[in-house]
């Protein structure tokens, strides 16, 4: 039939007023300072960035606060293709899951300054920063990451990262 | 059916957690409850839990939860989108299996980051009710003006139900709302949502609750006094709250003759969020407020984290026949709008 109806639309709008937590909150006030900061879980050991609220395998809160360097390694990457979210990057782009030394779980970063066929498991980057007058709460003060001209970590070195 | 036991039971619930996510509430009320077991999650044979993310309006937060569990190496687990008496149902069927003996049931709410009544109308039917916003304590109060108009209870019958709550509270660390207090005082108190005067209403609660339930002699095993599901059943009315008669609660009356509710129960632990509602429930299960206590801890009047509050009820029974305050509890709880689904359950003790 013609006059079937096939959609309607109604509106939702939620507004909240978001609580990060005692341990996201401490790596956003770092951020805030230009640091990296993780923390380590007193049960395995492992050092979480971004941390949440606790050791997702342990299920124990974090103990011990943890500064990291700025530099990494790229466990595992994806070539993009398609534009999402309004991003304001040239297409096609690369997203890696960057282990940043002392880190043991990987954070998703743009890799840039990199032609497409050179990126590769075990590259080592180093974090890019925005201007510091923009600097926020927020992991959006790395605009990306950057090749270092160091040899490829080995394998095992990130391998539980994956 | 196998014999099923609440052998532990932890909880949290405050105003406001400005400080901790969800993660962090839990952590701590899952290890309060595992210790008396000397259990680990990593020994239970089922997770399930109860929670929903429109609360923080954090997605995934569900699944972030699980980091409070410990889920390494990977467990047997399970989610609803309900409180978390639903998540114990659900549990309580798991170990009908017969091939496990324990279960962790934990649930969690942080409503203080949105605005609870609105996020609720996320719940009701999308096309022609859902668009409207009717927010929960409209409809609640649409249900009391029905109550009230059908002759069977009285604004002064509201402002008894909150001044028991608020005098049972006075023992409950977890309340929010108690004191002694007159209820011609409430009933002076301005209109807010007619029938409805704010203490009609429950406060806006953060928590978190873990129970962890056991089988047969596993559960005897675990604690000297195992507080034993004798029965537990859940049912729902129509959808729509316009189809239904709104001042009687059909499903739950049905849940309880399932669950096999014994007359006069020593305890009474209801999830009814307003007032109205904790009337409509004591007609419905067949109570004589004389011969058993309603709420002794306060109810969700006195403390009210969504997904949580039902969950709650189970742990208050469990923890006054524990300590030999009654023999026996009728708990109930509740989802949707205007007491939409309802589960009862039976509890008993082993003394």
């Amino acid at each position: 039939m013609s006059d079937n109806i096939t959609g309607i639309i109604a509106p939702i709008r939620l507004d909240y007023r978001y609580t990060p937590g005692t341990a996201t909150s401490l790596f956003l006030r770092a951020m805030k300072e230009g640091r990296f900061e993780g923390r380590r879980c007193p049960s395995c050991s492992k050092v979480y960035f971004p941390p949440r609220g606790g050791c997702s395998m342990c299920g124990v809160e974090f103990a011990e606060t943890v500064p990291l360097a700025n530099t990494g390694t790229v466990a595992t990457y994806t070539i993009v293709n398609v534009n999402f979210a309004n991003r304001a990057v040239e297409l096609p782009y690369v997203v890696g899951e960057v282990v940043f030394d002392g880190a043991d779980v990987s954070t998703s970063l743009l890799i840039q300054g990199v032609p497409l066929d050179e990126v590769r498991q075990g590259m080592r980057v180093e974090a890019k920063w925005i201007p510091q007058d923009q600097w926020d709460y927020s992991l959006a003060n790395i605009s990306h990451v950057e090749a270092l001209d160091e040899p490829d970590a080995p394998f095992e070195s990130y391998r539980d990262a994956i | 059916m196998r014999d099923v036991a609440i052998v532990s039971f932890a909880q949290h619930s405050q105003r406001r957690e400005d400080s901790r996510n969800e993660i962090e509430i839990l952590l701590p009320v899952i290890r309060e409850a595992l210790a008396p077991t000397g259990l680990k999650s990593q020994d239970m044979g089922f997770t399930v839990s109860g929670s929903t993310d429109y609360l923080a309006g954090q997605a995934f937060a569900f699944v972030s939860a699980l980091d409070a569990v410990g889920p390494w190496p990977p467990i047997s687990e399970s989610h609803v989108e309900m409180d978390g008496a639903f998540a114990l149902y659900e549990a309580w069927v798991r170990l009908q299996h017969g091939d496990i003996d324990t279960a962790l049931v934990y649930c969690f709410g942080k409503s203080s980051p949105g605005d609870v009544a609105r996020v609720l109308a996320l719940q009701l039917e999308p096309y022609l009710l859902g668009p409207l916003w009717p927010d929960a304590v409209s409809l609640a109060a649409l249900q009391a003006r029905a109550l009230i108009d059908s002759g069977k209870a009285t604004e002064k019958d509201l402002a008894r139900v909150v001044a028991r709550s608020r005098r049972n509270a006075l023992s409950n660390p977890f309340a929010q709302l108690k004191g002694d207090v007159d209820e011609a005082a409430l009933l002076d108190e301005p209109l807010y949502a007619d029938p409805f005067r704010k203490h009609d209403l429950p406060p806006v609660t953060d928590g978190a609750a873990c129970i962890i339930l056991a089988a047969g002699d596993k559960a005897r095993e675990l604690t000297d006094n195992p507080v034993w599901i004798k029965g537990i059943d859940h049912r729902i009315d129509l959808q729509a709250p316009g189809s239904r008669d709104l001042t009687i609660s059909p499903s739950t009356t049905l849940a309880a003759q399932k669950a096999g509710v014994p007359k006069d129960p020593d305890i009474a632990e209801l999830h009814a969020p307003f007032s109205s509602q904790e009337l409509i429930l004591i007609e419905a299960l067949g109570l004589d407020e004389s011969r058993t206590n309603i709420n002794p801890s306060g109810g969700a009047l006195a403390a009210n984290a969504v997904m949580v509050a039902g969950l709650q009820r189970f742990g208050e029974a469990f923890n006054r026949i524990q300590a030999g305050a009654g023999k026996n509890a009728v708990v109930h709880a509740t989802g949707g709008p205007c007491l939409q689904q309802n589960l009862v359950a039976v509890l008993e003790g082993s003394k």
